[in-house]
């Protein structure tokens, strides 16, 4: 099962840009390989990505095949206020992920 | 009569194997063409994503190493000069590539709140190609930047 990594700061200054750095295992397989036989490996990405801050969108994602495995994505938002920040990975075959942090804003 | 056979089929020998030597300098040349990454349909993409506003250069600025040895992990950062406010603020950021499979890498949607346009990522490269992004502004303006990156160890080697 999926793995993700979320940096965010724990405390930040009201008002305060800080920057979240996000990382999932995922193999994303691009739909143009082919396996040892010459079968073509049917395309297997995360598709979406969002991120959720205190229940508003901060920004969401369109990944395509050509993201890395392993997508580690990079942003920043704004610190307003103390609760939680929610990730949503989803992607080919149901796949979805969800993981959050937290942050307490001064 | 015998010996006349005889020098039709050397004839007709050499003929096979000198064709065989012409296949066998022309059979590599044409798999390394066929293996060559084509340009793929950006620009179609592209005018398909801006429609028929006009694409400004300046204002971003993409960040990606001019060489790299692996094309399956670059390292991609994209920053929009502006000032993220509710009145002017940039609400996407595309990237494209012109020789990958498929041109579009990555659609980042943003608002007022990112307090901050830049993103980053890793992004896999087929080829020596040239990367695009494309910041789409609230006021609906579109404004980009590109970046030539030569790869030596290209991902999707194994693709065709």
């Amino acid at each position: 099962m999926a793995n993700a990594r979320i940096e965010v700061p724990k405390t930040a200054k009201r008002g305060d840009i800080i920057d979240i750095r996000t990382l999932i295992s995922h193999n994303m397989e691009t739909g143009y390989r082919r396996d040892y036989l010459g079968v073509p490996l049917p395309r297997d990405i995360i598709t979406h990505f969002e991120c959720k801050y205190n229940g508003v969108e901060v920004c969401h994602a369109v990944l395509h095949p050509a993201i890395s495995a392993n997508p580690y994505l990079t942003f920043s938002t704004v610190a307003t206020e103390s609760g939680t920040l929610e990730f949503t990975w989803t992607g080919d075959n149901g796949f979805t992920f969800s993981e959050s942090a937290s942050i307490t804003v001064a | 009569m015998a010996h006349q056979i005889k020098r039709l089929t050397r004839r007709k020998f050499l003929a096979a194997t000198g064709g065989f030597g012409i296949a066998a300098i022309l059979a590599p040349r044409a798999a390394a063409q066929l293996n060559r990454t084509q340009p793929n349909n950006m620009p179609e993409v592209i005018t398909r994503l801006v429609g028929p506003a006009k694409v400004n250069e300046g204002k971003v600025k993409i960040m990606l190493p001019p060489l790299v040895e692996n094309g399956h992990l670059v390292p991609l950062t994209v920053r929009v000069d502006s000032p993220m406010t509710e009145a002017d603020h940039v609400k996407a950021i595309h990237v494209f590539t012109d020789k990958n499979p498929l041109p579009e890498v990555i659609s980042f949607h943003l608002g007022p709140r990112a307090g901050r346009a830049s993103i980053g990522t890793r992004v896999r490269l087929a080829d020596t190609e040239t990367v695009v992004a494309i910041a789409q502004l609230s006021d609906g303006s579109f404004w980009s930047d590109r970046a030539h990156v030569v790869v030596t160890t290209a991902a999707c080697l194994e693709e065709l």
